[in-house]
């Protein structure tokens, strides 16, 4: 009896995974198709490849200069990705490495910004770019992200296992401070560092709201802002639209499949 | 002597270290959530504004619309996180088992919607819940429904369908915590409860839940902020609409600002409703999580 009750158990674990695995997958595949098909069968829930994959392509870059845009994204999403870990990884550098009374007050402020959300900063940050005639510009993007509270905490917890007796013995050798963490620590964190690398150029790439209010030319638009707005006319040619998720959503896929491994300890990393 | 040199050494580097960070937090956090507060007792259209006291606050009260924002993010949260936080919770306990096959599938397949960018997915799930879309085929096919729903046409259904998108976007990435802080569990006190007889479901509520109390709580305040911030998913998915059905305090605050005449001592003041709650809930849920200490 027991034994058939485990059976049926069991049974049910794999029905409902098998479920949640189809759930999870079917989007990606629904978005794959929909790159074959035209918008009238999209909106009719074609579910079967069709022909059209040549004309949505040709039709996304007739519409979008869709170089530019790749461009800028990955220019924002780079470039984004390597001030936030400099000044972000020294900064948890620090707070590990020099304790201090009035350091470890200031951390405690760091953190309780943490809880701040975006929507409540957006429109004073909103009115002095505009002020500091940074609308419209890259600087005006990077400039409130590359301090991230997240990833200085991230790096603060990660630098509790980075032996000291390292430290002591370049310190010996006569290495200034900033030579210690450039030529020491960089090199034995580097999985920290690829960790965090995902979880920023995920967080650039994948940005909406803080380039959508800034970032008001064609010419300087994003590949995130492109799609959403392709989407949001009144009939979206569905197809176009889907060949551009696909392309925005390729990176980071690429990405997490590369660094699987390193992808899901980067994010649990924080809690550990 | 020397040793209070290297001291103060060790001191101007721990502050030149960290004063990138401290000036552009000030700048870009601190200075605009202060500016922020100031702005909303001014009251006035586009850039001329002056002192108006608690005009904002009495506005907000007899405001239909920030109170159908506050209800739908309300909503949003009491219905969503929990829903999704069980949801992780289960496949990450089936997908303990070290015995179950197709571990690595499952697990990969649960994770990967968390790869998507929040707009793509929102706009895979527009198209796929069109009115004689993907979803109304499949749930004729398989007889879970007699006619179709025109999802994004009705206020329930429309909120439904923003449940459903953000549980498909982030019940995976919950459950990757949920698997790491199980694997950190001890595993002799399973192969204990399990010689004593403890069913499975008893060792899950008995043992798992408690041991895994701190992430819980940890998750529980991250999807509590997130909700409380939804933007991407509403602006993309249904605009807020029909009839504001699906508007949250985000999207009210973004139309406020750029999209109606800008009104900035109010939006200032619509964006502290967020910071407050903020606060309040994950101060409530620490509470509660202390509370049930056994």
């Amino acid at each position: 009896m027991t034994r058939i009750f485990a059976q049926l158990r069991l049974g049910l674990v794999y029905g409902a995974l098998s479920l949640a695995a189809f759930v999870s997958i079917f989007p990606f595949f629904w978005m794959l198709v929909g790159t074959t098909n035209t918008a009238n069968d999209i909106i009719k829930g074609k579910v079967t490849f069709g022909s059209a994959l040549f004309d949505n392509i040709a039709n996304l870059f007739a519409q979008v200069d869709m170089l530019q845009v790749f461009w800028n994204s990955a220019f924002l999403a780079i470039v984004g990705t390597i001030l936030t870990l400099a000044i972000s990884s020294l900064a948890g550098y620090a707070f590990e490495m020099f304790p201090s009374k009035t350091r470890e007050r200031v951390f405690a402020v760091l953190l309780l910004t943490l809880s701040i959300p975006f929507a409540a900063i957006m429109v004073p940050l909103f009115v002095m770019m505009a002020k500091l005639t940074l609308i419209n510009t890259f600087t005006a993007i990077l400039l409130p992200s590359i301090a991230s509270v997240f990833i200085i905490f991230y790096f603060r917890q990660a630098t509790k296992a980075f032996p000291h007796e390292l430290r002591d013995a370049a310190k010996i050798d006569g290495l200034k401070e900033w030579q210690i963490f450039l030529y020491i620590y960089l090199p034995v964190m580097r999985s920290t560092y690829a960790a965090a690398i995902i979880i920023v150029f995920m967080a650039n790439w994948n940005n909406y709201l803080w380039p959508l209010i800034v970032l008001q030319t064609n010419d300087n638009k994003t590949l995130t802002l492109v799609v959403s707005s392709l989407a949001s006319s009144y009939y979206p040619d569905y197809g176009v639209v889907m060949v551009a998720t696909v392309l925005a959503t390729l990176p980071t896929i690429i990405v997490f499949f590369l660094l699987q491994r390193r992808f899901v300890e980067g994010l649990t990393g924080s809690v550990k | 002597m020397a040793k209070s040199r290297i001291g103060r050494a060790e001191q101007r580097s721990g502050w030149l270290f960290i004063a990138p960070t401290l000036v552009l937090l000030g700048l870009f956090m601190v200075y605009p959530i202060i500016w922020s507060l100031w702005m909303s007792f001014q009251t006035g259209r586009g850039m001329s504004h002056s002192f108006g006291g608690l005009t904002n606050i009495i506005r907000l009260t007899q405001d239909p619309v920030f109170l159908r924002a506050l209800t739908n993010t309300g909503i949003f949260l009491v219905v969503q996180v929990p829903i999704m936080i069980v949801l992780a919770l289960l496949f990450a306990a089936a997908l303990n088992n070290p015995k179950l096959r197709f571990r690595g599938f499952f697990r990969t397949a649960i994770f990967l919607p968390c790869v998507t960018s929040l707009v793509a997915y929102s706009i895979l799930f527009k198209s796929m819940f069109a009115s004689d879309g993907v979803i109304n085929d499949l749930a004729i096919a398989l007889h879970l429904m007699d006619a179709p729903i025109s999802w994004l046409g009705d206020p329930f259904w429309a909120r439904t369908v923003i449940i459903l998108a953000i549980t498909w976007r982030w019940t995976g990435y919950n459950m990757i915590f949920y698997l790491a802080a199980m694997q950190n569990v001890d595993k002799s006190i399973y192969e204990a409860a399990r010689i004593d007889g403890v069913p499975a479901w008893a060792r899950f509520v008995y043992i798992t839940l408690p041991m895994l109390k701190p992430v819980i709580l940890f998750t529980t305040v991250i999807s509590t902020i997130g909700t409380l911030q939804l933007f991407d998913e509403v602006n993309n998915i249904t605009m807020g609409g029909p009839s504001d059905s699906t508007l949250t305090l985000s999207l009210y605050i973004y139309n406020l600002t750029f999209k109606f005449m800008p009104s900035l001592g109010y939006a200032a003041t619509v964006s502290y409703v967020i910071v407050i709650l903020v606060a309040v809930l994950s101060f409530l849920q620490f509470l509660v999580a202390r509370d049930r200490k056994a």
